[in-house]
């Protein structure tokens, strides 16, 4: 038996929008079966990622390989036999769905594309499966977007997304638009549908109790490129990576008295821009422990723990610093 | 003394509050017939507290807050009260409104760049507010927005009170509104999702500058946001809405520990929580949808969406009443309240 390929495989992906460099070296690889959180803060170039897996954009450099499939170099033709492979979940389900078709038509369009030779009634069929799969009454295929509410449009992205079977699903911040009431519905339903189908799954959000809750692995971006990666568990029991460490400590939790207990971690403000990153490590102009050589050597990834790391303080035996040790004075300074 | 503790405090000591709202209901005309927004909401703020008001969409927290000063648009249909140290303003005339706005209650929205204009520099934007106000010469009032910026946190306020929005992120941005919001030390400070544009490690900053204000300059502060994150690290004390009305109040700590009306306890399961993973525990959902009110129900409207829900809740409006005998700041408008206390989420996970 040949071990099954996996179904994301990145290897120093490269995007960069005229001087703007979005995406600068990223390698990610995910399992088939897993989940992989990717997360970072507006401007850390996730989103570009995740258009790049699904070719919304061509990359500038470096390997996107899906299920196996080097798709980098395709052409638009032959990448049309790969597409039902890979498909992708936005945040806003109002401006990703077509507001003049109806929900029949939006769930059974990738199976149009596909070329695959199904019998009207037989996609009608598929689309009620889905719609079923995804808690959507049947009947919701004779409406307009329009005429359905926030957490009912995501679950339509959600059926046309899983409508050709794709071994890897895109979710890019697929529950921020929604309240916290129809976030826990969609977050539940994206578990129960990558538990019981096996799909991979690339969850791109900031939201990190949403990425705790569902990831099995994650990858953290800064400035267009990772710093850290690992399992969930060892992640958020043992960040390593400075910035992770004060990305975990400035997310406050729904509980006071824990909330209260901890201590803050404040970075300046100011973000350096994607046009001109610093030399060396980008974190360093915001990170409280940077020192000398961080201004003139970009950190290598530092593997251990099963993940890695890019930080000159983090040694391959998982020794890894601590911003909280910083004298808080400096930090704001 | 933590923080909670000294609010606690001087919420107990101090006598009448600095901001209470009666019975206040707002509707508006719209196309399709009235819509209403807010129902009966009764709030007292006390000097130097920090009230967080939580709820989800359409429950009408920012409505609430923007009637606070009167500045809602004309289709609104404001009634009841808000009174200001005694001194009532709804129905109040526009030159009265108008002193009261900025001087005594100022306002920070979500997104710092709409509020800002982009053709001065920031001195000049917080300098007009002190002129305007405080009859400050230009010179006079160049030198109090450094100082302001310094007050919130800006690095290196001198150079950087010469410079225009866009050459600023969007933390310095919104510690820019900050700034100009206190400059004539505003007794209330409303701010309505003020960290919800921005990224985390960008929020716990603007958060601290909040706090820094109340403790340093006594600022009452109401905080209006629907993120529970927010709430846990800043408020004293909880109101929660849900449809147009308060459906609980309490300290933040019983808030979270012990949530008694059925819909806040439906909110804090339903948000995920450290330590929560979907291999071993669901999140809790509340099915249906907020509904959109055109009248007031003579009912509980939370009740098609309630677990405890029976025939009583559907005929009468339960009132914001004392849950339990001996807390009597921990209010709920429910016929059924949760039992307390609530199994402390840690303890269920593995």
């Amino acid at each position: 038996m040949t071990p099954q390929p996996n179904a994301l495989e990145l290897a120093d992906l490269v995007m960069h929008f005229g001087p703007v460099r979005a995406v600068d070296g990223v390698s990610l690889t995910i399992p088939t079966g897993r989940v992989t959180a990717l997360v970072g803060e507006s401007g850390s170039g996730k989103s570009t990622v995740g258009r790049c897996v699904v070719r919304l954009e061509k990359p500038t450099a470096g390997t996107v390989r899906i299920a196996g499939t080097d798709v980098t170099g395709l052409t638009r033709r032959q990448l049309r036999r790969h597409r039902g492979d890979v498909s992708i979940v936005f945040q806003d389900p109002a401006g990703s769905l077509d507001p003049r078709m109806l929900v029949g038509e939006i769930v059974a369009e990738p199976l149009r594309l596909s070329g695959a030779r199904l019998s009207r009634r037989d996609r009608a069929t598929r689309v009620t499966e889905e719609l079923g799969r995804v808690g959507l009454r049947a009947e919701v295929a004779r409406r307009y977007p329009h005429e359905l509410s926030g957490g009912q449009r995501q679950r339509v992205s959600i059926a046309r997304a899983l409508i050709s079977e794709p071994k890897l699903l895109i979710a890019d911040e697929p529950t921020s638009a929604l309240d916290v009431s129809v976030q826990a519905s969609v977050l539940n339903l994206l578990a129960d549908l990558q538990r019981d189908i096996g799909f991979a799954c690339l969850f791109i959000t900031h939201d990190l109790s949403a990425v705790e809750y569902l990831a099995d692995d994650i990858a953290v971006m800064y400035l267009g490129q990772l710093v850290e990666q690992g399992p969930r568990e060892r992640i958020f029991a043992r960040p390593a990576h400075p910035y992770t460490q004060a990305l975990l400590a400035a997310a406050p939790v729904a509980d006071p008295v824990r909330q209260r207990q901890r201590q803050p971690v404040l970075l300046g403000d100011d973000l350096p821009s994607a046009l001109d990153p610093p030399s060396g490590c980008r974190f360093r102009t915001r990170c409280p422990l940077a020192f000398d050589r961080c201004a003139t050597e970009v950190p290598a990834e530092v593997a251990f723990g099963g993940g890695m790391a890019a930080c000159h303080l983090v040694q391959p035996d998982g020794t890894r610093p601590d911003v909280r040790a910083a004298d808080p004075s400096e930090v704001l300074s | 003394m933590t923080t909670v503790e000294r609010a606690a405090a001087s919420a107990a000591t101090s006598g009448s509050p600095v901001l209470a709202v009666r019975d206040l209901s707002v509707s508006f005309r719209t196309e399709s017939g009235t819509v209403s927004a807010v129902d009966r909401v009764s709030l007292d703020l006390a000097a130097g507290e920090i009230v967080g008001m939580v709820g989800e969409s359409g429950c009408g927290k920012s409505v609430t807050a923007m009637s606070i000063a009167g500045l809602l648009p004309d289709s609104a249909r404001v009634t009841g009260s808000v009174r200001l140290e005694g001194a009532e303003l709804v129905d109040a005339r526009e030159s009265v409104l108008r002193r009261v706005r900025g001087k005594e209650i100022a306002y920070i929205f979500q997104e710092p760049m709409t509020s800002l204009n982009p053709v001065l520099t920031v001195g000049r934007q917080i300098g007009e507010v002190l002129q305007v106000h405080e009859r400050m010469s230009r010179k006079a009032a160049r030198a109090r927005a450094v100082e302001l910026l310094s007050l919130v946190g800006i690095p290196s306020a001198a150079t950087r009170v010469d410079t225009y929005p866009h050459q600023l992120s969007g933390g310095m941005r919104q510690r820019v509104m900050i700034a100009m919001a206190v400059a004539c030390g505003p007794k209330v400070l409303v701010a309505d999702e003020p960290t919800t544009a921005l990224d985390v490690t960008v929020q716990a900053g603007i958060l601290q500058v909040l706090r820094d204000l109340r403790d340093r300059l006594g600022t009452t502060i109401l905080v209006i946001t629907h993120d529970l994150g927010v709430i846990a690290d800043i408020a004293d004390r909880v109101v929660v809405m849900y449809a147009g009305r308060v459906v609980e109040r309490a300290p933040v700590i019983d808030l979270f520990a012990q949530p008694r009306h059925r819909y806040t306890a439906g909110l804090l399961a339903a948000s995920p929580t450290p330590g929560r993973h979907a291999g071993t525990e669901r999140l809790q959902e509340i099915p249906g949808l907020v509904p959109v009110l055109s009248a007031q129900p003579d009912a509980c409207t939370f009740a098609d969406r309630c677990p405890a829900a029976d025939e009583r809740c559907r005929q009468a409006v339960p009132p914001l009443d004392a849950v339990g005998a001996a807390v009597t700041d921990h209010l709920a408008a429910c016929w059924h309240p949760c039992p307390a206390p609530r199994p402390q989420p840690q303890e269920t996970t593995g």
